[in-house]
């Protein structure tokens, strides 16, 4: 190899991270969640996440075989994706809602924009959208869990918690902790969330800016705006109920759709928690984690080119 | 060919207005919810497109050039009022669901476009004509996107139930005009398709493969009957997107074809008449790039 090539002096950071390894992480934090899920859910929650994360390699493949492109399955990506909106479903999906919406993320809302780093969208969040919008009423029809009918509670779909609290209903907030609540596959427990998400933490994968602003501003925005005032009890629904905790640590903090400066990770985070907020308390449905993402996705480089670091020894230059 | 016939035919398949020229997009995008309000908005636009070319090509040596954007305005703007007033009275229904999208007829650019390139140039009985061409071209054109974007978001098809359809056929009989309608309709995509490399025109195979694609998506879920659930995002505004990309995305692909064989299409004339430079997205726009290539060979 020619001197040419040899482009440095400094000493330099060596690491060891590749997408691939990054993604292994993350599929390693999500794994108590999924497992969770499967116990609360049963076999169904179990198929379809086989078949989610199946529809998204296989697309993946087909669609890199088809434009002639780098095959990119290996970086686990899109596992990542799949698992991920996997744990956005309803246990009682349809399997081929599922496989569609796998198919969709990763086509539509990841590959057309030119794959991985490009995608302007959590691809995972704009196939949860996608379903949503088209299937209402399979996308919002919620599965019992097991503890509920071990309980002696027959109904073989149930409100969610966080419904429920929509409908002014008293919650248990121990249940939403622990999970054994309906809701989606992976969303239900907070504790199994908290597992993957200090795991990431200690890895260094994620940072606290994003889910710590995004937390805190929700929970700001719920007592000063949801009409219960210092009612801690509420709060703590408000944040174990629904997508928020799955949505802050997995979701929020992906490196393509979150912005990379300190400053604006922290807006990001603001923005997130107020979107929430809004959408929770003023919305018309009980839930709005998912939009309130993918819309944040959006403000993503006008949040970047108002936080630019300033560069050391630049001084007052603009 | 007649000349009157041949600005039909221009009209109607060479320079298609939604598929070739690429005009009239706004609302193409916003009233193809269904294909009721496809065939509501392409008629009340074919209207006005006949009585402003007639009375342009009537007025083409009295209007001074140097104002006659405002001239052609005001006339078209009158024969829109027109209609609209005829619509709400008349019917009142279609009125409801294109609310906003009649009055915006008077900005839609097919029209001020044929006032420009042809009726302020030429006789009163083609520009008669080519108002006729383009305005049923630019209904066809809605008419195909609101019956893809119907059947794929409610399974209907002009607010009839496709199950509904099979079942007036008869249960055998129905499986039976459903193949039939399939397979005529996967027979059009691929003459289109195919004989696309060969020699004759383009359009002619553009339109065929649009209704190819019609017929085909409507015999699907014909077939699927009761198992088919509508994708209700497609009826949405998000579903117009969707819709067009991938007819945007068709028709790049036809246009290059084209180009290769050394017989290019008639130019989009979307955004501005083609003319990009004065375009504040021209650095990111594919079209920009393509008219800039073209003028610089």
């Amino acid at each position: 190899m020619s001197d040419l090539y040899n482009v440095s002096s400094s000493p330099h950071v060596r690491s060891k991270d590749t997408t691939s390894r990054i993604m292994l992480y993350v599929l390693i934090a999500l794994l108590p969640a999924a497992l969770f899920g499967i116990y609360n859910f049963g076999f169904r929650a179990l198929l379809l996440i086989v078949l989610t994360i199946a529809s998204c390699i296989v697309s993946e493949y087909l669609f890199n075989l088809v434009t002639k492109r780098k095959q990119t399955i290996y970086d686990l990506s899109a596992v990542v994706t799949g698992l991920l909106l996997a744990l956005n479903l309803p246990p009682t999906l349809p399997w081929w809602m599922a496989i569609l919406g796998g198919a969709f993320a990763i086509v539509v809302v990841k590959c057309l924009f030119g794959g991985l780093g490009q995608n302007f969208m959590n691809p995972a969040l704009g196939a949860r959208c996608f379903l949503l919008l088209s299937f209402t009423g399979p996308m919002t029809t919620f599965a019992n869990s097991r503890y509920y009918i071990s309980q002696g509670m027959d109904a073989v779909s149930s409100a969610t918690p966080l419904a429920a609290l929509k409908a002014g209903q008293g919650v248990n907030t121990m249940d939403m902790l622990i999970g054994r609540i309906p809701g989606t596959i992976g969303e239900t427990s907070v504790i199994a969330i908290l597992i993957g998400a200090i795991f990431l933490i200690l890895m260094g994968v994620i940072d606290l800016r994003i889910p710590g602003t995004y937390i805190v501003t929700f929970v700001i925005f719920v007592l000063l705006f949801g009409g219960h005032g210092f009612d801690w009890n509420y709060v703590v629904a408000q944040l174990c109920g629904g997508g928020i905790m799955l949505g802050a640590f997995f979701m929020a903090t992906d490196y393509v759709t979150s912005p990379i400066t300190p400053m604006g990770k922290i807006i990001f985070g603001i923005v997130l928690g107020i979107l929430t907020g809004i959408f929770r308390i003023f919305g018309a449905s009980a839930e709005g984690v998912s939009y309130a993402i993918i819309f944040s996705n959006l403000l993503v480089p006008l949040i970047e080119r108002i936080s630019i670091p300033r560069p050391f020894g630049k001084g007052g230059e603009r | 060919m007649n000349k009157n016939l041949e600005r039909v035919y221009n009209g109607l398949i060479k320079e298609t207005p939604t598929f070739i020229l690429m005009l009239g997009m706004c609302p193409t995008l916003a009233v193809t919810t269904s294909a009721i309000n496809g065939v509501g908005m392409g008629l009340s636009t074919t209207v006005v497109l006949i009585l402003s070319n007639m009375l342009i090509s009537m007025l083409r040596k009295i209007i001074p050039d140097k104002v006659r954007v405002p001239a052609f305005i005001v006339i078209v703007a009158s024969f829109v009022t027109i209609v609209q007033f005829l619509v709400q009275g008349f019917i009142p229904s279609l009125y409801a669901s294109l609310g906003i999208y009649i009055p915006l007829i008077v900005v839609n650019c097919i029209i001020l476009g044929r006032a420009e390139s042809y009726a302020s140039k030429n006789p009163i009985v083609p520009s008669i004509f080519d108002g006729v061409g383009m305005g049923l071209g630019f209904t066809f054109g809605l008419t195909c996107i609101g019956v893809v974007r119907e059947i794929i978001g409610a399974g209907t098809v002009f607010n009839v139930k496709m199950t509904e359809l099979r079942e007036m056929m008869g249960t055998g009989g129905g499986t039976a005009v459903g193949i039939v309608i399939l397979l005529a309709g996967v027979l059009l995509i691929a003459w289109g398709a195919f004989s696309l490399k060969k020699k004759g025109t383009a359009p002619v195979k553009i339109v065929a493969v649009a209704v190819g694609i019609v017929l085909a998506l409507l015999a699907v879920v014909a077939l699927l009957g009761s198992h088919y659930t509508p994708v209700t995002l497609i009826g949405l505004a998000p579903g117009a997107f969707f819709v067009l990309a991938v007819l945007v995305a068709i028709m790049n692909m036809v246009r290059e074809s084209a180009e290769k064989k050394g017989r290019p299409l008639p130019a989009a004339q979307g955004c501005l008449g083609g003319d990009c430079s004065s375009c504040g997205q021209s650095a990111a726009c594919g079209q920009a790039k393509a008219v800039e290539k073209k003028d610089e060979a």
